[in-house]
């Protein structure tokens, strides 16, 4: 995995992308920006590369499902991870998700141990 | 109102509390809430919608979220300000997730929406939900927090 990478924190709480942020830094990643709805980090990925999204579900504006629908319909885009971090722990939620093509899913509340565990599944250690 | 939804409720608070603020909180006995008084000085309030319409509020006082949001960002917190009301709005979204989560294994299915939060002493919460209020107080060693439980029918 490489910690230089560019990732990616969409979150409508400020609390969270905190918290992500935190862990991303103990793990070692360097390179991170954030957004706080779908509609910005859509946005902000078409001014700018990223290797790696961290998408809440449930936000104001768009909703990181519909934020992952978008990307994977987006030729430009669709090969970039895209990780849900969400409250939304329903096995419907979980199928959409993965239907929709989600890399990998982290259920709040979880701990900097989770995030990195998932991380590693997601780019193969 | 059944206690089998009253309880998803209670592990999801211990949970939310442990895993994202390192802070072990004790549940005391529920009872029913009769006022629109607050218990607490900062509140999270999230409704909730499908088997039936509810809602969920987190009620803190100050010494006591001051504390866990202190734990979660890893650095000290010392008045309630808008850091402070965006960790209890995201913190009310998690224990409603998970709570959900719980219920839905029990065949409830609910699906939750956008926490609000108020803050201000004795502040009062009205409940849009038509239906008994359930009110737990929770102890941990900063201090005290109550989650109240509305459903309807």
């Amino acid at each position: 995995m490489d910690l230089k990478m560019k990732v990616l924190v969409v979150d409508d709480f400020a609390t969270m992308r905190r918290i992500l942020r935190n862990i991303l830094k103990q793990i070692g990643f360097t390179n991170i920006s954030e957004a706080d709805d779908g509609k910005t980090a859509l946005k902000e990925l078409k001014k700018k590369k990223f290797d790696l999204i961290l998408c809440d579900w449930n936000m104001p504006e768009m909703s990181g499902i519909d934020l992952l629908k978008e990307i994977k319909s987006d030729d430009e885009l669709k090969s970039i991870p895209f990780v849900m971090v969400t409250a939304e722990a329903q096995k419907d939620n979980i199928v959409e998700a993965v239907k929709a093509g989600v890399s990998n899913y982290i259920v709040k509340p979880f701990t900097a141990e989770t995030v990195s565990e998932k991380l590693k599944k997601v780019f193969g250690g | 109102m059944d206690v089998k939804m009253i309880n998803p409720f209670i592990n999801a608070t211990l949970n939310v509390l442990e895993t994202m603020a390192s802070t072990k909180s004790e549940a005391e006995k529920p009872y029913l809430k009769k006022d629109t008084v607050a218990q607490g000085d900062v509140s999270g309030v999230v409704g909730f919608t499908g088997e039936t319409n509810g809602t969920v509020s987190v009620t803190f006082d100050e010494s006591c979220i001051l504390k866990i949001v202190s734990n979660m960002f890893g650095e000290e917190m010392k008045e309630i300000n808008n850091e402070i009301s965006d960790a209890v709005g995201e913190l009310t979204n998690m224990i409603s997730g998970q709570a959900r989560k719980e219920l839905s294994e029990i065949g409830k299915v609910f699906q939750g929406a956008i926490p609000t939060v108020i803050t201000g002493k004795s502040h009062k919460l009205e409940s849009m939900t038509k239906g008994p209020k359930i009110a737990i107080p929770f102890k941990t060693e900063f201090g005290n927090f109550t989650i109240e439980v509305s459903m309807e029918g």
